[in-house]
Parts: structure tokens; sequence; C-alpha cells
């Protein structure tokens, strides 16, 4: 007899813990349903319809696929704008990734004043897209920018003709574009070659996120693991490639997912600094988004270009997870 | 694990060379070399910074002068007069710290009562449902933005500072809930059984027990959402309409595409004044802030 009675009693109390666990998520899951599921939901419907709030009445009609293709067969800038954010990401998340790894390493090596360093590389992190765009808009000018005028500093002192300046002129040229014609000068975001590479080495700055991430990884990495490996004889390099980077990829791997979260979504530097130009070379998918939705009202064809790119990032992260199997190192330890 | 990781990170300053240790072994021109690297580092990342407070103080016919002039002289302090006069700047600093206060608020009270939720009570689900909740971070705002803006549009919301904060209220922030919820895992169960014991709530052993715990963890959301907030552009730029409800990044890029021949002095003194509030609090919340990042980083 006492057993069944036992066994309902924890289930009661199971039934009582499941209540106010649901009372507890219960912000979230309204939260959840209103703003994220249910516009989730709608952007779906919208993406087969044309909805344009703006006009008079408002008009939203079914158009079947229509938005679609439009998207893959009819839409210029949707090929384009999702090239200029492939090709952003493709760059700019391992120059952010090794330079943070680079920087961390270099930090790990417990120099004196590590705090001060670490508040120099990380500080740009915190300071917000507008100013930001602003200040390197600035320093990128290519007549006044601080840039321009320190490399016409130092081509004057090469001699402008002077082989010396050519040899440097041609890479910087080569991958930041010309300022005019018969410049030396890199054309920088005013050039359509040079617009997006400026933008990719703009983001290097906030490379100090990536930085603190894996420094704390690498200080998680028990230093007997090193005394054994050089006891055994194992030299730097391969300490390097044996022990820090195995133990590090889960680190790395989340700076990666973050990475290509992040990167696929850039849009402010767009906006302000170029505007999307030079000749749509600064275009970001969510810019071109952002534009259909709000400047052109076209805002079915807008949840449809959300959508798809919804399903790239799923699918880019997911494939990221399932081969993280590959290649992150996980101690047992460590679940 | 993880409280000795972001432990052992918190005294790595402190933690000089121990005898031993690996890094003792760097030899004296090995630590010169990676001190001179990482000096040549550091100014290269804060010069931006420097230039854009010196020209910020520059009359505006020194601001292109060959060669750049680090150090304005004079020093023009009505710039910042100036620039705070063009752009409303007290009206808009006044609406970024209404949206930024009440929606750090909501994002601290929500996202501690959901993640408590998803730690300190067993219930059928939990995990999957907390996967959705992570599964959100990757659901990109253009998605929603669209019917979202349908949404406060019927709620005739568009123009006011609801849209920018409301959903702060509903533990919109999963990264913030997951940061929480992290944390309580490694708050002893002990505790609860204790004042369960002693006839307290679930609600009273949020209150009482794990909240004043969790401190530290609360003032890194808190951190993160304010900085959002008061950096955030993309959200201000669709709902916000009426000039006098602007926040600071929009104003600031109003300021920007209003003006013709751009006078870069008092564009940039407003980004300094933009800039300062968020250098200042991050210096002074450094360690919190460094540690908070640290922590989302190892979850493991």
């Amino acid at each position: 007899m006492r057993e069944p009675n036992a066994y309902r009693r924890l289930s009661r109390k199971r039934v009582r813990e499941a209540a106010s666990g649901y009372l507890f998520i219960a912000p979230w899951a309204a939260g959840f349903l209103l703003f994220t599921l249910g516009p989730m939901m709608a952007s779906a419907v919208l993406s087969f319809c044309r909805y344009d709030p703006s006009a008079v009445r408002g008009t939203l009609e079914w158009v079947g696929l229509s938005n679609y293709a439009r998207m893959f067969s009819g839409d210029p800038l949707f090929w384009k704008s999702l090239s200029v954010t492939l090709r952003y990401s493709l760059i700019s998340i391992p120059l952010q990734l090794s330079g943070g790894l680079a920087l961390a390493l270099l930090l790990n090596r417990h120099v004196r004043g590590i705090a001060l360093y670490r508040t120099a590389f990380y500080l740009p992190m915190v300071l917000g897209g507008v100013a930001i765009s602003l200040l390197w808009l600035w320093l990128f000018s290519p007549s006044q920018g601080l840039i321009n005028i320190g490399l016409a500093k130092v081509f004057d002192f090469l001699g402008q003709d002077s082989a010396m300046a050519h040899l440097l002129a041609w890479p910087l040229q080569a991958v930041f574009g010309k300022a005019d014609a018969d410049s030396l000068l890199p054309g920088w975001i005013s050039s359509e070659r040079g617009a997006l590479n400026s933008l990719i080495l703009m983001s290097c700055w906030t490379l100090g996120g990536s930085m603190i991430i894996n420094l704390a990884g690498l200080q998680a990495i028990p230093k007997t693991y090193y005394e054994a490996a050089e006891i055994d004889g194992a030299g730097r390099w391969t300490q390097f490639w044996r022990i820090t980077i195995p133990l590090l990829s889960p680190t790395i791997f989340f700076n990666l997912v973050m990475g290509v979260i992040g990167s696929f979504q850039v849009f402010t530097q767009g906006l302000i600094m170029t505007a999307g130009g030079p000749n749509n070379s600064t275009c970001f998918y969510v810019l071109n988004t952002y534009r259909n939705a709000f400047e052109f009202f076209r805002m079915g064809y807008a949840s449809a270009l959300a959508w798809f790119l919804f399903v790239i990032i799923l699918s880019l992260t997911l494939l990221v997870v399932r081969s993280s199997s590959l290649w992150v190192f996980y101690e047992a330890q460590r679940r | 694990m993880r409280d000795s990781r972001t432990h052992a990170f918190e005294h790595a300053s402190r933690r000089t060379a121990r005898p031993g240790s690996h890094a003792n072994r760097l030899s004296r021109p090995n630590a010169l070399a990676i001190h001179a690297l990482l000096l040549a580092g550091s100014v290269l990342f804060l010069f931006p910074l420097v230039w854009m407070m010196s020209t910020a103080l520059k009359p505006l016919d020194q601001t292109m002068l060959m060669p750049p002039r680090w150090f304005p002289a004079p020093i023009q302090w009505e710039n910042f007069r100036e620039a705070v006069n063009y752009v409303p700047f007290f009206a808009y600093a006044r609406n970024t710290l209404t949206i930024a206060l009440l929606g750090t608020l909501g994002t601290v009270i929500s996202s501690s009562i959901v993640a408590y939720g998803f730690s300190r009570i067993e219930w059928k689900g939990r995990d999957p449902v907390f996967l959705v909740l992570l599964a959100t971070m990757m659901v990109p705002f253009p998605v929603t933005m669209v019917p979202l803006y349908a949404v406060f549009r019927n709620l005739h919301w568009i123009g006011t500072f609801r849209p920018l904060w409301v959903p702060a209220w509903f533990g919109a922030s999963a990264f913030n809930v997951f940061l929480l919820r992290q944390f309580f895992l490694t708050i002893p169960r002990d505790f609860d059984d204790a004042a369960r014991m002693d006839g307290c709530s679930e609600f009273g052993i949020y209150r009482r027990v794990v909240l004043p715990l969790s401190r530290p963890t609360l003032a890194v959301v808190a951190l993160f959402h304010f900085m959002y907030c008061w950096n955030d552009f993309l959200g201000p730029l669709i709902y916000l309409i009426d000039q006098d409800t602007f926040t600071l990044a929009l104003g600031l890029q109003f300021f920007q595409s209003r003006q013709g021949g751009t006078p870069w002095n008092l564009l940039m003194a407003a980004s300094t004044l933009v800039v300062a509030p968020v250098i200042v609090l991050f210096f002074f919340t450094q360690r919190t802030f460094i540690q908070g990042i640290a922590m989302s980083g190892l979850k493991g």
C-alpha cells in the first residue's frame, strides 16, 4: 500500500515543480511567441505576398513563389549583395580569428602589463557602430584622411617617381583601389575595388573579442601538459600543434560560430560609410534587405530575402557544428 | 571547470612566472621583442581614437593640415559646445538613456527569472526547450524585422520608444539567459533545500538565495545590454520617426548625412561625446566585462 502512495506523492511534487518551472519561463515563452516565432511565421507567409503598408490602404496580396523567382533570376542586386557578404565573411573571419589567436598567444606569455595591453586591444570592441563608422570614414577619406596624408608623406620622402614609392603603392592600390587616375595613393572606401577590402581591414580593429576568449581558453590549459611535453623532448612548435591547438579548438569553434552569425549581418558600416557603393561594391545582404523593406517598401520581397539569409546562416552553422567532431577536441572531463 | 577557468583568467596578471612554469623560460631579448610587438600593436589600435579626439579639438582649417598635427593648438573646446547645439545632444542622450535603462532593467529581471526556470527547476522537456532558446540566437534580426514592424505599427508603437525596450522585459536576449543559466547551475542545490525547509517558495528562493549570489553575473548582463542599447542603430533607424525622439547613434548618423561638406571637427566632437561614456564605463567595469566575455566563450 505504501509503494503507490509514495509514488503518487512524488509525482504530485513533480507536477508542482513542473508548474513553477513553466511559470518561471513564461515571460520568455510569451516573448518567444510574440517577438520571434510569430514574426518568423508571419515573415514566411509574407515572403509569398506583395506587402506594402505604406500605400494608402496597404496592399497585401498573395503572389506565390514570384518573390523567390525574382530573387534568383530577376534581381542582380541579390546576387551582388550575396557575393559581397560572402567575400566579407570569407576574408574577415579568418583574419579576425587568426589575429585574435596570435594576440592571445603573445599575451599569454605572462608579460608584464598584460592588463594594459588587453584593454587597449579590447577597447574598440565596446564602441558602437555609428561613431566608429564615422571615425573610419574620416580616417579613410582619400584626400583628407589621416591614412592617406601619412602615405603621401611617405611617398614624398621616397620621391613620387622613385621605384620604391611605386613598389609600395602597387600592392596597396591592388587591394585598396586608386584615389584617382594618376595618384599613388589608395582610394580606400571611395573606390569600387577598395571599398569592401577597406571595410574588411576596419573589421580587424575589433579582433579583441576573439582575443579575450582565446586568452581565457589558453589560460585554462594545464601547465603540466607542457612540462610533460618538454620532458619528452617536444619543441615549441610541436607543443603548439599537439597541445595548444587541440585544447583550444572548442574556443576557436565558438569564435567561428559567432563570427559566421555576426559577419552575415553586417549592416551599419555599409549604410553609413559607403551607402552600399561605389557601384554596390559594399551593398551587404542585410543592407539590401533593409532597403527593400523600408526604402522601397517591398516588404514581401524583403521577407523572402530575410528567410534566405536565415537558411544560409542556419546551414553554415550546422555545417560548422557537424564538422566540429572532426576537428574540435573535447577533454573527457569536459562533458 | 568553468569556475577554475575564469579564476585562472582573472588572476592572469598577478600570476607571474612560477618556478618551473612554462613561461618562466622567456629569455630577456624574447620578452623585449614581445613587449615591442604588443606596444606597437596597442598604439596602432588606439591611434584612431586619439585621432578622433585630436580632430575634435581643432579649428576646421587645421583638420587637414599636412603634416597632420597630433596636438591641436590652440585647443578649440568650443567645438564641443557647437556640436552639442548642432546635434541636440542632450535630448538624444536622454532618449538613449531612457531606452537603455528601461531595457536593462527588463533584461536583468526577465532573463534571471527565465534562467532560473531553465536551471534550478526540473520539468519535462526543459532541455529541448532550452535548445530552442539557444537556436533563437541564430535568427537574424532581418527575418523578424518586417512582421515586427507590422505588429508595432498596429499597436501604434512606431515612433515611440516601446519597440526598443518592451521586448527586453520578455527575456528576449537568449544570450543573457544562457549566461545566467550557466552561472545558476554552479550554485549548490543544498542552498535551495535549506531554504525550502524554512518554507521558502520557489520565487523566494530565486529572490533571496539565487539572485544575491549572482550579483557579478547580473552586472555582466546589465552591462552588456546597456552597451547594446547605447550602440544600437538598426532598431532606432526602423522604429523612430521624429527627430526629437532620436537616439545618439541615430542622431549622429542624421547629423552626418545632413551635412554637405562635412565639418569633421564637429562630427568628431559629437562622436567623441557619444563614445566617451562607453569608454569611461568600460574602464570602471573592465574586470566584470572581460570576465563575462570570457565566461561566454567557455561553455564547454
